[in-house]
């Protein structure tokens, strides 16, 4: 490569570098807020300081739902499988909210008693997709 | 081999050569990939088995993935053309990242807004800002400063070397694209096709979605070529050779 063409070729690596390097900085800036919901263990071994709403994800803890049966007000545990949290909601629930499958509750976080007081509940689907007769026959 | 590859790459540079070539090709592409998309929506619509889990509200894949995966790879090529406009000084990629930047921002734009209307029914919520989704954000916003700094600058060259250095800038964003939902807790799931190993997305679905993808990058192919043409034809318009060819003169 000609002289003045590998000085430029640096001068591209550069200008990649330095924007790499602020995309870093700008990481470590805002690591803390970069994952969009602890998991029951972080809520565990570092509860959040303050008196904002946070979100816990994980997994609809199998029969842990109880629903109201005369108001919209429903209590169910999150699980990562090494701790849970009991969230307690009032509202409407997304459609492919059930037990045993991903959820993101936003709410006000009591660190005493483990609970998650949720105003919202997100439904988190996985990545497997699998027709309905397939599902059907495997169930079988 | 090498000596080929070198006169291709020269002969990619020369407008002329390009406005010739690409006046044939794209007849085929645009038939092509506009069949391709027919095809697979109408196989990705009606005739690929429903989602246990989602329904009929998963169809929205055969459109999502397709252009938000388009969308990275125009970016990515963008950004070459760009080390290659800054190191070679070659016109053809000022005109090629020119031409791409608006389908490349239009693609962005058709993933966030089908992502958004899957997210309603499926999540629960049109919007989050989880790692996914703002970085694909920052990925439209990148777009979108390239095509507003087209048009910033007194002289044609200097327009082109600015741009250049904003799309280097940007595709330290695109690794963070793709890496993000396996990085950190998103909402958005993490990737179905794989290519190293198994898909988790079931074959009766996963074919009508590799078409579907084939369709929108030959399409991009496709719309390109068109772009490049326009944009060449309005540089070079009083040059002797386009007045030759152009049947306007």
């Amino acid at each position: 490569m000609k002289q003045h063409r590998l000085k430029r070729l640096y001068g591209v690596l550069f200008i990649v570098f330095c924007s790499a390097l602020a995309f870093i900085l700008v990481y470590f800036a805002i690591k803390d807020n970069v994952n969009l919901f602890y998991s029951p263990s972080d809520l565990f071994e570092n509860p959040p300081q303050g008196r904002n709403a946070i979100r816990a994800g994980g997994l609809v803890e199998i029969g842990s739902l109880k629903r109201s049966t005369d108001s919209l007000e429903i209590a169910f545990i999150i699980t990562d499988l090494k701790n849970s949290i009991a969230v307690n909601y009032i509202g409407i629930l997304p459609d492919l909210f059930k037990e045993n499958a991903g959820v993101v509750a936003t709410g006000y976080f009591d660190k005493n008693k483990m609970s998650l007081d949720a105003y919202q509940i997100l439904a988190k689907h996985d990545e497997n997709y699998v027709p309905k007769e397939v599902k059907k026959a495997l169930e079988k | 081999m090498f000596q080929t590859l070198k006169n291709f790459y020269h002969k990619l540079g020369s407008f002329p050569w390009f406005y010739k070539i690409s006046g044939k090709v794209i007849p085929f592409a645009g038939v092509l990939s506009i069949s391709l998309i027919v095809i697979s929506s109408i196989w990705g619509l009606f005739f690929s088995p429903t989602d246990a889990v989602q329904g009929d509200v998963y169809r929205i894949i055969y459109f999502h993935v397709p252009a938000v995966s388009v969308s990275q790879v125009i970016y990515y090529s963008m950004s070459i053309a760009a080390a290659v406009f800054l190191i070679w000084r070659m016109k053809m990629a000022g005109v090629y990242i020119k031409s791409l930047a608006p389908i490349g921002a239009a693609f962005t734009f058709i993933g966030l807004m089908s992502g958004a209307i899957w997210g309603q029914p499926t999540w629960g919520t049109w919007w989050v800002w989880d790692a996914r989704l703002t970085s694909t954000l920052v990925l439209f916003l990148f777009y979108l400063a390239i095509i507003g700094m087209q048009s910033t600058f007194a002289s044609r060259k200097s327009a082109d070397t600015a741009v250049s250095i904003i799309t280097l800038v940007g595709v330290v964003n695109l690794p963070i694209v793709k890496k993000s939902v396996d990085w950190w807790n998103t909402l958005h799931q993490p990737a179905s096709i794989s290519i190293t190993g198994e898909s988790s997305i079931s074959s009766e679905m996963l074919l009508p979605l590799l078409l579907s993808i084939l369709g929108i990058y030959l399409f991009v192919f496709f719309t390109g070529l068109l772009s490049m043409r326009a944009e060449i034809s309005t540089r070079e318009q009083n040059k002797d050779w386009f007045k030759k060819v152009s049947n306007y003169n």
